[in-house]
């Protein structure tokens, strides 16, 4: 591992529960529904990340705890069940119908297992129940998409067919390239999960070779190795290095040789290189400071450093899971400060005195810093926008160069009349 | 339990924030878990406020609730005080702290600070955000002004005369996340002003402690929003004598009543009624021939109370349309609405449910829809123009440019933002005149749906030209496939830059590879 500068930091958080991954989860898996058992700041929390208006009727919701539910008048396990009936009856066509937990039904210790166990023997054939937790009080923002899926492991049936397994919610566009990729590498066996479709779940087994898209899914990676398949160890496949290494890792796995690879890929790397270059050229040498949030930014960093040559001022992340991040951490330069937690007061003091030209943040502080004359990005465009990939490089480094190039563009002398 | 898919209204602890963010010299500890701070964002995004919210969230985990959570809501409470060292302190939990019950504002006001501290105990399972904001305004108002209660003796309205000086009024209940608040603000001190009043404090946007604790210096408040400003406005005459307000200048003739009311309380004479008419456009505009057609235009209403009630008096006594449904989502003014309803010989819906809200936009068929943000996507799925008159706030309810509610620039906007959704009288009479020429095409109909029939062409022509263009170049499946996963809105510039570059490469056939090399390739050129 390379000599990085591990710190911890504990205090007040600007971060967003795992509640928020509903707003990707529920357009990979358009059969499914999720719904929230919470209170009205749930609700309110996930219609403003979503961009604060709903343009149809959406597949997602709150049943709100009301007084009534908490002081023990009424049921809330009947009532929950009430609830559920009437959205089956108003949605028929649902097919999976995710309980997730918050933090007023986990203080509450609302038993959302049983309540799904229960709904599974009624609606049986008809609707699927899981249950996870999407609370703050556990969770952070990405996190939610490792609690939901980990919530379907257990309804994969078996399966000793060999396959490579993409795990972790990509945008439909890149998937379809990765497998187009792969299957030129010749893996023809490729499944993703979470599906498209969330009743076409993948068999798994002891020849399935999980490789993860997103560096977010612990519990979900321990629970696939349990079930007995293999997790190749890589780098994530975000920028052109993360993402040669990625394949590579998968070919490795599936005896694939490294010129194979190289043959298939370097196409791809000369083009996206190409493609890279006028970014890097506003991106070079400039300061970068991540707040921790999208549990992307070890990834970023080593992108944004090693391929656009950006300085590294401090890498934040919600949490650290080394043995997952390994990879990464290796690629990363020597004496990178990653901070895992958070005091926000603490950090925006440092963001303030190192002067950095760019940072990486989450809305509530964007405006906030850029009316400072700091230069941001919002995190929340990561998990939203196709990064992933060779081709998507580029893209990636464009999400950093724009805000830089804007500021470029307003603040240039052409501009300055008095 | 209710199933909510989308709320009106944030909860309580939203409300309190509204206040903390309006003010000058305040801080709000907020016992909450993590995620709460997406607040934060209604504030930095909606308003584009260039400062954070005023806000400290303990941040309590999974892990803390079995330990101590009373001792880290301490050590937020002191740092948030040497920190930002405000004037007056907020203290409060949103609905997962409730639950714990460590009682955050009690433990502050033990910690021996000098400062006024407010406990906010805002039940976050029964209420809602308009009611915390409501309640906070309301206990910090009580908590700084408590003291002065039994020294003071009741204010006089009429004192200004005695005391040699203009009237004094309080403008109460504009806050961040209020319709319009900013500029309704600006126009109201203008008008008074005119007529010789002066404004003491506006709160609680803009306003500090030291601004709330002389409130008492003015003769009269004016409850500019009732959701916000009413039970302060009452505490203030249950406990100084000191009048409102009940008239919300929203439209011509509330303008003018609301000017009438404010004189008669001071006992001010009016002296330029005659003059009060033309201050504004709308009545001019209305009367002009051009807006005949406005007569009987179907109308559905539904917001907030206050801009509910005042919209359903503009359209049907300033405008001349037909009323033909009202509602609101304030619970807290829903007697009124009915009232204001009844008049009209309608029933009142009461909810806050949008689904509701569009199924009686539906059944009531209007030629136009007055409501929330929510309301005008509703509205655009039934093909009916849309004005927005209400919160909850959307970016596009902050517009840079002076744009009140309230008075007779209030009215201007108004004028212009409900008619101008609806096809122009002159217009509508043409169409109706060309439109069995040939050249009539349908799209151009009017400015209205423009967008839908240009898209639905675009994807139209798209596939059309996907096929085989006039170059001889031909599209594969799989480059065809790749450009129907372009998003709609870049997919023509797409599909013309990689055919742009299929011909200088002399590429006949376009597979999705041409397109991602085509893509790198300009993206290379652009810069």
């Amino acid at each position: 591992m390379s000599k990085v500068d591990f710190n911890k930091e504990t205090g007040p958080r600007e971060v967003f529960c795992g509640l928020t991954s509903i707003v990707w989860l529920h357009r990979r898996m358009p059969d499914a529904f999720f719904l929230v058992v919470g209170s009205r700041t749930c609700a309110h929390l996930i219609q403003s990340a979503a961009g604060v208006m709903i343009f149809a009727e959406p597949r997602f919701g709150t049943a709100i705890l009301e007084e009534k539910d908490l002081a023990g008048l009424a049921d809330a396990h009947e009532e929950l069940d009430r609830v559920v009936n009437d959205l089956i009856a108003r949605r028929p066509e649902i097919k999976t119908l995710f309980l997730v937990g918050s933090c007023p039904s986990e203080v509450i210790k609302l038993d959302l297992a049983t309540v799904a166990e229960k709904l599974n023997k009624r609606f049986f054939g008809q609707v699927r129940f899981v249950n996870y937790s999407g609370s703050g009080i556990e969770t952070t923002f990405t996190q939610g998409e490792d609690g939901a899926l980990k919530a379907l492991i257990p309804l994969m049936e078996s399966s000793n067919e060999e396959k490579l397994l993409l795990v972790g919610t990509l945008a439909n566009n890149v998937e379809d390239r990765f497998k187009k990729i792969f299957r030129n590498l010749g893996i023809s066996n490729i499944e993703s999960f979470p599906p498209r479709q969330s009743t076409e779940l993948p068999k798994i087994g002891k020849n399935t070779k999980v490789l993860l898209t997103q560096p977010y899914l612990s519990d979900t990676v321990r629970d696939l190795k349990h079930r007995g398949c293999e997790i190749i160890s890589a780098p994530f496949p975000l920028g052109i290095e993360g993402s040669t290494k990625w394949f590579l890792a998968a070919a490795r796995a599936f005896n694939i040789s490294e010129l194979k690879v190289h043959e298939i890929i370097s196409p791809l790397i000369n083009r996206s290189k190409l493609a890279l270059e006028s970014h890097k050229e506003i991106l070079k040498g400039k300061k970068l400071f991540l707040l921790p949030e999208s549990q992307l930014e070890i990834s970023l960093a080593r992108f944004l450093h090693n391929e656009c040559e950006m300085d590294l001022i401090e890498v934040g992340t919600p949490y650290l899971n080394k043995d997952l991040m390994k990879e990464e951490i290796n690629l990363l330069p020597d004496n990178t400060k990653i901070v895992e937690g958070q005091h926000v007061e603490k950090q925006l003091d440092r963001v303030r005195k190192s002067n950095p030209d760019l940072v990486v943040c989450g809305m509530g502080l964007a405006n906030p810093l850029e009316a400072e004359g700091i230069s941001t990005k919002w995190s929340i465009e990561m998990v939203f926008s196709p990064i992933h990939g060779i081709d998507q490089a580029a893209d990636l480094a464009g999400l950093f160069s724009k805000p830089l190039r804007r500021n470029q563009i307003l603040t240039s002398k052409t501009l300055v009349t008095h | 339990m209710e199933l909510t898919l989308w709320t009106y209204e944030g909860p309580p602890h939203v409300g309190a924030m509204r206040i903390a963010s309006s003010m000058k010299d305040i801080h709000y500890v907020l016992h909450a878990p993590q995620g709460d701070t997406y607040a934060d964002l209604l504030f930095t995004m909606i308003e584009r406020r260039g400062q954070r919210p005023p806000v400290t969230y303990t941040t309590f985990q999974a892990r803390d609730l079995g330990g101590d959570t009373a001792e880290l809501v301490k050590k937020n409470i002191k740092e948030a005080v040497d920190r930002f060292r405000p004037k007056t302190l907020l203290v409060g939990e949103s609905c997962t702290a409730e639950l714990i019950q460590d009682q955050p504002g009690a433990l502050a006001k033990g910690m021996g600070f000098d400062m006024p501290i407010v406990n906010l105990e805002l039940p976050a399972y029964s209420k809602k955000e308009n009611w915390g904001a409501s309640e906070t305004f309301y206990q910090l108002t009580r908590t700084l002004l408590k003291e002065k209660v039994s020294f003071s003796e009741k204010i006089n309205p009429l004192r200004w005369k005695k005391l040699g000086r203009r009237p004094k009024i309080n403008i109460l209940g504009p806050s961040l996340l209020g319709f319009r608040c900013r500029d309704d603000v600006i126009e109201i001190q203008r008008i008074l002003s005119e007529q010789g009043i002066d404004t003491n404090v506006v709160a609680p946007l803009g306003a500090s402690p030291e601004d709330i604790e002389r409130l008492i210096d003015a003769e009269v408040n004016i409850c500019l929003y009732q959701e916000i400003a009413e039970a302060s406005c009452e505490w203030l005459k249950r406990n100084f004598g000191m009048e409102y307000t009940k008239t919300i200048p929203i439209g011509i003739k509330n303008t003018i009543e609301f000017i009438n009311e404010v004189h008669n309380k001071l006992d001010l004479p009016l002296t330029n009624k005659q003059e009060l008419e033309h201050k504004s456009k709308l009545p001019w505009y209305s009367k002009s021939v051009d807006s005949n057609y406005l007569t009987g235009k179907r109308v559905f209403i539904f917001g907030d109370g206050t801009h509910a009630i005042a919209a359903a008096k503009i359209a049907k006594e300033e405008l001349g349309f037909e009323v033909v449904g009202l509602g609101t989502y304030t619970r807290e003014m829903a007697r009124q609405v009915r009232a204001t309803a009844k008049d009209l010989n309608l029933e009142a819906l009461i909810t806050n449910n949008y689904l509701e809200v569009e199924d009686a936009m539906k059944k009531a068929a209007p030629e136009l829809v007055l409501g929330t943000q929510m309301e005008r996507h509703s509205a655009k799925r039934l093909g009916i123009p849309c004005s927005v008159i209400s919160t909850p706030m959307h970016v596009q309810d902050v517009p840079a440019r002076y744009s009140p509610q309230m008075g007779w620039e209030g009215a201007n906007v108004i004028f212009d933002d409900w008619v101008h959704p609806l096809m122009m009288g002159l217009e509508e009479h043409l169409i109706d005149m060309f439109k069995h020429d040939f050249e009539f095409v349908d799209g151009h109909q009017s400015h209205l749906g423009h967008t839908a029939t240009n898209t639905k062409d675009f994807l139209k022509s798209d596939e059309k030209k996907e096929k085989n263009s006039k170059e001889g170049i031909i599209w594969t499946e799989s480059g065809r496939a790749e450009l129907t996963k372009v998003p709609f809105f870049v997919r023509g510039k797409v599909k013309t830059n990689t055919e742009k570059y299929a011909i200088l490469r002399g590429i006949l056939e376009i597979s999705d590879e041409t397109l991602y090399d085509a893509k790198a390739y300009f993206s290379k050129l652009n810069y």
